[in-house]
């Protein structure tokens, strides 16, 4: 729900989400931006709050279509996400997998674990302790898009890094 | 399609009680070749059932309904009938039924008992043989007014094709409601044409893939409710719902053995891949099936209980594998372009149904159990989840358009015929096919 302000960290998504203006997708009528959801500006985020960590960190990475590969884009953002988490050790973590709509029900919820994992496997690796961190998939079941072509389906292959415990 | 040719000696009034309907079999008067399809339906007279009250009509109505979604029936309309039943006990005025190319001609009646129950007749006749086909009488409370309809046109199914018939039957599903970004999805249930639809949760969590048990008492599913997507059992009688095993991570792709006494599922592995187990319902002992390093799921048993064809993408792209029963001798048999999953076996044990991406599009096809012979029967946008009808000859699957819509269900003829939207209360998904009631 949250992902201008994460996309615009970086260039290769900024191209995307022109895109996406330009071909009128049905996305822009759900609240899908830090503006939308009121939560204000880069930088204006309270240090160590969740807007700090939706805002100025990115909450979620994106995967290539039937991959579970975490591409040079989301090791980045995973990457600041780890020196985050290390900051504010108090939050624990969980991690959705989701998929796209183009897969079938039950394999794009395996499909969505796998990401998941993953993505858990990678911030471990970058030192946040796997005690913080569960994981959960929503296969296909939860589309942050809604529309119907090849823009659409890559915002909703994702995981995202949800904060919960004592900080949230 | 043939005419019946043979005089066949049949009581003119077959008299059963609902449970032992027992039909003399005959000659068919529609022959199903599924290679082919039937070309043309059936023209068939279904009078108005005679009753002091509209129920008479309302549950010929219902035979009606059964038979022409079939694909196999054309019921001919009531303006152009000739004579007016008045005696269903008696011999019709065939020439009548003859003259309007009426082939099969049911009659009946419909009446209370006394203690309040609902006995209807039927009597189908061949009217080029001039001679009655079969004929029964069944009782039911007011509550099973429909049943008694389907039941009468599962006997006649039956008798003019030589198939069993499917229409008293059910199907569980999820029922979806709301923006597709918050989508609520709920079990629910109801019968084959639609009718009596009623939600079995309330919506709060994700449900998701019911399948029915075989004696179509319980079923189990994936829910969200604890937080963790696992897989339970629900008994429709009383409600009841009970976690199925007691696994670590998320289990999910639930269905029942062929003799009830099982549930195979995949179990998330920690290092995000999925294998098949088993868990036995009364010793409550698990079995691992599949041990790779990729996605296993999608489970569904032979009718016999022998084997196990699954969806895996251990070869790099989901395709349909099949296994013993015991996890032996794993082996894929699709080999088309494209990815294959979601397989489930036909009750008769010869096809496997199955969902297909290729080209950007869905299908739902189906091929025979050693992966040949595959056969397209529907292909669009989105569509998936493929369930048999109990007599293998009709497949019911979802459908979803592209765009901010949601899914309906839609049934298909093994043919490739007569694809036919399912009437559902709102949006609906993941439909399971029960067996037909003994």
């Amino acid at each position: 729900m949250r992902r201008i302000a994460t996309l615009t960290r970086n260039p290769a998504v900024i191209a995307l989400v022109m895109a996406l203006a330009v071909t009128g997708c049905a996305s822009k009528k759900i609240p899908n931006n830090a503006a939308d959801i009121g939560l204000g500006g880069a930088g204006s985020a309270t240090p160590g709050s969740q807007q700090d960590f939706t805002v100025n960190v990115g909450d979620r990475i994106f995967f290539d279509t039937d991959s579970s590969a975490i591409r040079a884009d989301a090791q980045a953002t995973l990457s600041r996400q780890a020196q985050w988490l290390s900051q504010y050790p108090t939050y624990a973590i969980t991690i959705e997998g989701h998929a796209d709509e183009r897969g079938t029900r039950e394999y794009n919820l395996a499909l969505g674990a796998r990401r998941a994992a993953a993505t858990r496997d990678f911030l471990v690796a970058r030192g946040v302790p796997a005690t913080r961190l569960r994981t959960i998939s929503y296969g296909k079941e939860r589309p942050v898009a809604v529309c119907d072509n090849i823009s659409c389906w890559s915002q909703n292959r994702r995981a995202v890094t949800v904060l919960g415990g004592a900080g949230s | 399609m043939k005419r019946l040719l043979k005089p066949l000696l049949i009581a003119a009034a077959m008299i059963a009680a609902i449970s032992g309907a027992a039909i003399v079999p005959a000659r068919a008067l529609v022959e199903i070749d599924v290679n082919k399809g039937v070309v043309e339906p059936l023209p068939i007279a279904i009078t108005d059932f005679l009753s002091a009250d509209a129920l008479g009509a309302e549950i010929s109505g219902i035979v009606a309904a059964d038979l022409q979604r079939s694909g196999l029936f054309a019921p001919i309309d009531r303006a152009a009938f000739i004579e007016k039943i008045s005696n269903p006990d008696a011999a019709p005025r065939f020439e009548d039924w003859k003259v309007i190319n009426a082939q099969a001609l049911v009659t009946g009646r419909v009446s209370q008992e006394p203690d309040g129950r609902i006995r209807a007749e039927y009597r189908l006749w061949d009217t080029f043989a001039g001679q009655q086909l079969s004929g029964e009488q069944f009782f039911a409370s007011q509550a099973n007014k429909r049943r008694i309809a389907h039941i009468i046109a599962d006997a006649i199914y039956e008798r003019l094709t030589g198939e069993k018939g499917y229409f008293d039957t059910r199907i569980v599903f999820i029922d979806e409601s709301g923006p597709k970004n918050q989508r609520t999805k709920r079990l629910a249930i109801m019968d084959q044409d639609g009718a009596n639809a009623r939600f079995l949760s309330d919506g709060r969590a994700i449900s998701l893939t019911p399948r029915f048990s075989p004696n179509r008492q319980e079923i189990t599913y994936m829910s969200y409710e604890s937080g963790q997507p696992q897989v339970y059992l629900l008994q429709l009688e009383t409600g009841q719902r009970e976690l199925v095993g007691n696994f670590p991570g998320m289990t999910f792709a639930p269905r029942f053995s062929p003799d009830g006494q099982k549930v195979i599922m995949s179990l998330l592995r920690d290092d995000g891949n999925s294998n098949i187990y088993t868990l036995d319902l009364r010793s409550r002992t698990t079995t691992r099936l599949t041990d790779s390093s990729a996605i296993d799921t999608s489970p569904s048993y032979s009718p016999d209980g022998s084997q196990i064809v699954f969806t895996s993408d251990r070869g790099g792209r989901a395709q349909i594998y099949v296994m013993n029963a015991d996890g032996t001798n794993q082996r894929r048999i699709s080999f088309g372009e494209g990815t294959y999953s979601t397989p489930v076996w036909s009750p008769r044990g010869d096809l496997i149904a199955f969902t297909k991406q290729s080209g950007g599009e869905f299908q739902i096809g189906v091929m025979r159990i050693d992966g040949s012979g595959e056969r397209i029967l529907s292909t669009g946008f989105s569509q998936e989840g493929p369930t048999w009808a109990p007599n293998g000859r009709v497949l019911m699957f979802f459908k979803e358009p592209a765009g901010a819509g949601g899914p309906r269900l839609y049934s298909v003829d093994l043919t490739g015929r007569n694809e036919q939207p399912i009437q559902s209360p709102n949006f609906a998904s993941d439909p399971a096919w029960s067996p037909l009631l003994e």
